[in-house]
């Protein structure tokens, strides 16, 4: 019997498959197809949402299999508070960047639907993972999909952006391979036989010493993908180039990874070092994150690279937040993650309405376009507010927690990460004027058609979402909250230099395999 | 508490809310007519419930009473409980009441001021979110919710000063409101969430009941107090952060009266006086808001002496009153502040909407140089407008009279204030006679300078009609606050009292009454001065104006040119943030952190390459390698 969980990994898969069969001219159908896929996938996952319990901390819906045991690797996944609406927020926009792109691939359909499922397939499976070995397989599946995304329909400098992605982040990937290879050596150690089963690694009674180096391992392959400066060089070449639903899906989605990866390993895996390391990374944070990438963010003269390097700045807010290691800045963070994903997607999504229009991205390029289209100025208007996080949407909720939660660390800090929020407002409305506001300078932009009733199918939804969570969030945080409280626990009993203590009310997760 | 009737309040923001939603989905398929009477309905409604609440509020005879609905749940989590709840008191009913009843009145003058705008339906959504937005600003219990429709109010001001935003200068206007509102919004989130690590709470009741165990003088205190000070003169445009609200009169003029003059700028003066029992307990911070609202007052006031556009003397007037009030609050005279608040709301929103009537008679001419001569032309703009400026003078038995009045007796009399503060409070009473005269005689006296092909015409009664009332509530409004002297009873200071807090030592009763008739009589003699001696300069000797220019010419210029604050500010700040942020892209960025990135693929490549000449198929190198090698070890086993 295949599992609510599993399903999220076989439809799309599934979807690859009825591709693989459809004949290379049968375009349209191969649209529908692929989207009936992932809206069936998202189906799936607001069924998951509606049975998902709130009270218990434990991972649900628990699957297991046996794949390797002679080496101790199962097939295991489950979902918890905090990757649950990651997944949700991975399948609903995976069918929207697809309907988006509906006329902008104009060759290898086939290959790109394929690709697009296939990097669904690997993201899921990063958030649903329970197993050290299989996480990693779906960390690395990932990669191949997104790098033809960017490598085949991407823009003009496609091939040194698809290159430097798949570099940067295989470079990462393979010290946190090295790490991986420790623990299971420190497993078989500890516990007479080798394991992956991430349950069981979280009970590992690492020194300090050895907790600094498999902490740096991990962070630096999950800081690449936030990114966090300094290794965020990669992100704005990446966003230029690749199409929109690549954008879409990197931006909304991927990056939640990084974060996602730092929630789920690096904390109850090397809590002490998490606990002594925390403030280089809330340093990085701040500086190199929040206030450095809304700076550079100022400057862009590509809407594209605005919101890379807006995307800097936000997700450093995470990081802010995960640090602080207190209730609200943990849930601050996961659900920042969540608001990301939504208007930054949705805004790759509107840059790209205009791209398709226009086929450029440079702001000096408009102007007075909210004359011509003002539907789609008051949909970018509202996602624009959203990410400069004004209160009443979704935006303003996930950063308040995490100021909130970073000013019961560090007012020295908080200070500063509040400035974020003024830099916000500067780079995206001095954008936004120039864009929308004036005359209708440029000729070529007169006779643009406001948004078609696909494109409103598209950017809706997103737009119904940010509201609703700006004004009702508690849903979302009732649900996170158990998960990050037990996680807290975790940190918490681990961290004062002591050894492990394994007691079961602060065990993350009860251990029995069902 | 609860009572039935005023957990009615939610009814309050969620007219115009309704009225927001159909004008701004709708909107363009209602059509204009359908469009004027949902925005104004739903204010007038608005209006009507909150009058109702007020009377039922009255009728209670509790002083001090407050009352708590909780809607649902907002943010909640671990420690922190956020809720979207309203506090019903004498001081957020006395706001609602203003807003909804000012609100009404600008809504339908804006229906004929707007007439045949392209945008009418946006204009009235916008004006509908506003008015929702400001509602709940005063009306919430907590400093978030607070900060939900102090950001709001931000964000329609944003959109309303750009309304016509075809024109880059209006664009810019908008934005520039926006991002120096929210360099004061960081001071008061911060204060905000220092509040909450403080007391573990950010609705006020919960703050201000724990407030007992914390004396005069508290750092934490007077940090908070601070900081939310900091949003405050972002909001009511004090000094430094006043540069946009001049600005920002680029917007449509209805605009300009209900946000700009009677509701949101005084977002500011409301919070400090919410926050009153926070900053008694901080005596520094007292003493820098009446400073700082001093010198605004005063500061203003200068630069409006010698503008040109009409709408600019309304705006560095606003800033100068709002000063006024600030200096109120300063020295711990919390409800002739908002006294000064509410008449404020009549006589200047009044004059907003006149200069609107007056710019809709002479084909939107801001300029009072092209104005002149009106008197006859538009008699009910006129009328109104001089009892407006009447008013805002302090000319006894007008509104702005009473107001003002307790108030600079307040600042005398506070053992927080002074005779220094008074005399600025005096001298800025003058120099506001004096150029708010200016503007009447520039604009409704002399011979007409309109340019050509003007034809001057009153405004249609949907206008003229807000104007009469407004001018009406500008004479009466200042009856409530009658000083026992006068023999009245200052009903609006008992009122708002009992939610207000008091500096610990009650300094109204050492004052002599005679002092108290002597200042009131020279305050009153200052302002005939200002007004007689705008009759001097602009009607009886014309020349002089310009001859005093010329002999202070450099004291005219820096007024003139407003301080040159706009370029100074400019030059330190706007042009220093983007030449760091371009050399962060450029050097930084892409030349050293990419630099590095790129050069590590470089050096990869580099030494394949390198490294590939090793591999070059030739047998004879290969041997030779063979032999260094075997050299090589062979020497390691014989030298070790």
């Amino acid at each position: 019997m295949i599992g609510i969980l599993s399903l999220h990994i076989i439809l799309p898969m599934l979807g690859i498959l009825a591709l693989i069969f459809i004949p290379d001219k049968e375009k349209s159908l191969m649209k529908v197809v692929a989207i009936g896929f992932t809206l069936a996938t998202f189906v799936v996952s607001v069924v998951m949402l509606a049975k998902f319990e709130i009270g218990p901390s434990d991972m649900q819906f628990v699957e297991y299999a046996e794949w390797i045991p002679q080496w101790g690797i199962s097939y295991k996944i489950g979902v918890d508070g905090i990757s649950l609406f990651l997944i949700l927020i991975t399948t609903l926009l995976t069918p929207l960047s697809l309907l988006s792109s509906w006329n902008s691939i104009n060759e290898g359909h086939k290959g790109f639907l394929v690709s697009m499922l296939a990097l669904e397939v690997g993201i899921i499976g990063v958030f649903l993972s329970m197993d050290l070995f299989l996480f990693y397989v779906f960390w690395e599946v990932m990669l191949i999909p997104m790098y033809f995304i960017i490598g085949i329909w991407g823009g003009e400098k496609r091939i040194y952006a698809a290159v430097k992605f798949i570099i940067y982040t295989m470079f990462g990937s393979l010290l946190m391979l090295v790490a991986i290879f420790w623990l299971y050596y420190l497993s078989s150690e500890q516990f007479g036989s080798p394991t992956t089963d991430l349950l069981m690694l979280y009970k590992l009674e690492l020194p300090y010493n050895t907790q600094f180096w498999l902490f740096l391992a991990f962070t630096l392959s999950f800081a690449i993908k936030i990114p966090l400066f300094p290794f965020h060089t990669w992100l704005p070449d990446a966003h230029v180039e690749a199409p929109t639903a690549g954008s879409v899906i990197l931006a909304g989605v991927l990056l939640k990874m990084g974060g996602y990866g730092l929630l789920r390993y690096c904390l109850p895996l090397f809590p002490e070092a998490t606990v002594r390391l925390a403030p280089y990374l809330i340093s990085l944070a701040v500086f190199g994150g929040i206030i450095y990438g809304a700076l550079v963010a100022m400057v862009q003269p590509d809407m594209k690279k605005l919101i890379a390097y807006s995307s800097v700045s936000h997700m450093g807010f995470v990081v802010l937040g995960i640090f602080v290691l207190n209730q609200q800045g943990l849930q601050g963070a996961v659900i920042q993650m969540v608001n990301h994903g939504l208007s930054t997607g949705a805004l790759f999504l509107l840059v790209g309405f205009i791209y398709e229009r226009r086929h450029s991205r440079l702001i000096s390029e408009y102007g007075g376009i909210a004359k011509i289209m003002p539907f789609y100025a008051a949909t970018f208007l509202i996602v624009v507010l959203s990410s400069l996080g004004l209160p009443g949407l979704n935006g303003f909720v996930g950063e308040f927690l995490i100021l909130v939660g970073s000013f019961k660390y560090s007012i020295f800090f908080t200070t500063f990460a509040a400035t974020g929020v003024i830099l916000a407002a500067v780079y995206l409305l001095w954008m936004y004027q120039r864009v929308m506001f004036g005359k209708v300078t440029n000729e070529k932009n007169s006779g643009l058609s406001d948004l078609s009733l696909r494109e409103k199918w598209v950017i809706v939804p997103l737009i119904v979402l940010i509201v609703f969570i700006g004004i009702y969030p508690k849903p979302i945080l009732d649900r996170i909250e158990p998960s990050v409280t037990n996680l807290l626990n975790v940190v918490q009993a681990n961290s004062n230099g002591e050894k492990l203590k394994i007691s079961p009310d602060v065990t993350p997760v009860s251990p029995e395999r069902n | 508490m609860v009572n039935s009737t005023l957990n009615l309040v939610w009814l309050i923001p969620l007219f115009p809310l309704i009225g927001f939603l159909l004008n701004g989905i709708f909107g363009r398929r209602l059509g204009d007519k359908a469009v004027g009477i949902i925005g104004s309905g739903v204010m007038f409604f608005s209006f009507i419930v909150s009058g109702y609440l007020l009377l039922n509020y009255l009728g209670l005879h509790q002083t001090g009473a407050e009352f708590h609905t909780t809607l649902f749940n907002w943010i909640s989590v671990a420690d922190l409980q956020l809720s979207v709840s309203f506090q019903v008191d004498s001081l957020s009913l006395m706001m609602v009441v203003m807003i909804t009843g000012v609100a009404f009145l600008i809504h339908v003058y804006s229906i004929g001021y707007m007439n045949g705008d392209e945008g009418f339906a946006r204009f009235f959504a916008y004006m509908n979110l506003f008015s929702f937005m400001m509602l709940i600003l005063v009306l919430s219990d907590n400093y978030i919710l607070m900060f939900l429709g102090w950001e709001g109010v931000g964000l329609c001001s944003y959109l309303l000063i750009g309304f016509w935003y075809e024109d880059d200068e209006n664009a810019s206007a908008g934005k520039k409101a926006f991002i120096v509102n929210r360099i004061g919004d960081f001071g008061f989130l911060l204060g905000a969430l220092l509040i909450f690590v403080t007391f573990g709470s950010f609705q006020y009741s919960e703050i201000f009941s724990q407030l007992e165990g914390y004396s005069v003088g508290n750092g934490t205190v007077t940090a908070i107090t601070l900081l939310l000070f900091v949003g405050a003169i972002g909001k009511s445009a004090q000094l430094p952060l006043y540069v946009w609200l001049p600005d920002a009169m680029a917007g449509p003029t209805p605009v300009s009266a209900l946000i700009h003059a009677a509701t949101m700028v005084t977002a500011g003066v409301y919070m400090v006086a919410r926050s009153s029992f926070l900053y008694v307990l901080a005596p520094a911070s007292m003493t820098v808001i009446a400073v700082v609202g001093a010198a605004t007052a005063l500061f203003a006031a200068s630069i409006a002496l010698t503008q040109n556009d009409i709408k600019k003397v309304l705006a560095y007037s606003t800033i100068s009153q709002l000063g006024y009030m600030f200096l109120a609050l300063g020295v711990g005279a919390f409800s002739a502040g908002m006294f000064h608040l509410l008449t404020h709301a009549f006589f200047k929103g009044l004059m907003f909407l006149a200069a609107g009537s007056v710019m809709h008679a002479l084909a939107n001419e801001q300029d009072m140089r092209f104005m002149g001569g009106l008197r006859k032309k538009i008699p009910k703009t006129f009328i109104t407008f001089l009892i407006g400026a009447l008013a805002i003078s302090g000319i006894p038995g007008l509104s702005g009279f009473f107001s003002k009045d307790e108030l600079l007796w307040q600042v005398y009399s506070s053992p927080a204030g002074g005779i220094w503060l008074w005399l600025v409070g005096a001298v800025t009473a003058g120099l506001t006679a004096f150029y708010m005269f200016r503007l009447i005689f520039l604009t409704f006296y002399g011979e007409a300078r309109w340019k050509p092909d003007t034809i001057a015409h009153e405004s249609p009664n949907k206008m003229t009609l807000p104007l009469i009332i407004l001018a009406l509530l500008s004479v009466i409004g200042g009856y409530v606050g009658v000083p026992a002297l006068l023999g009245g009873e200052n009903r609006i200071h008992h009122y708002l009292e009992a939610n207000l807090a008091k500096l610990p030592d009650d300094f109204t009763t050492h004052q002599s009454h005679l002092m108290e008739f002597t200042l009131m009589g020279i305050s009153v003699l200052i302002a005939m001065a200002g007004i007689f001696l705008a009759y001097v300069f602009y009607v009886k000797r014309k020349e002089l104006p310009d001859l005093l220019a010329a002999k202070f010419k450099r004291a005219y210029n820096l007024s003139f040119n407003k301080f040159y604050v706009d370029e100074l500010y400019d030059y330190l700040f706007v042009q220093r943030l983007i030449t760091i942020s371009k050399w962060l892209w450029n050097i930084f960025d892409v030349r050293l952190v990419d630099g590095l990135v790129n050069g590590a693929g470089q050096l990869i490549m580099v030494s394949g390459r390198r490294l590939k000449k090793v591999q070059s198929g030739l047998v004879s190198g290969y041997a030779l390698s063979l032999f260094l090698g075997s050299l090589m070890m062979i020497g390691y086993y014989f030298f070790r």
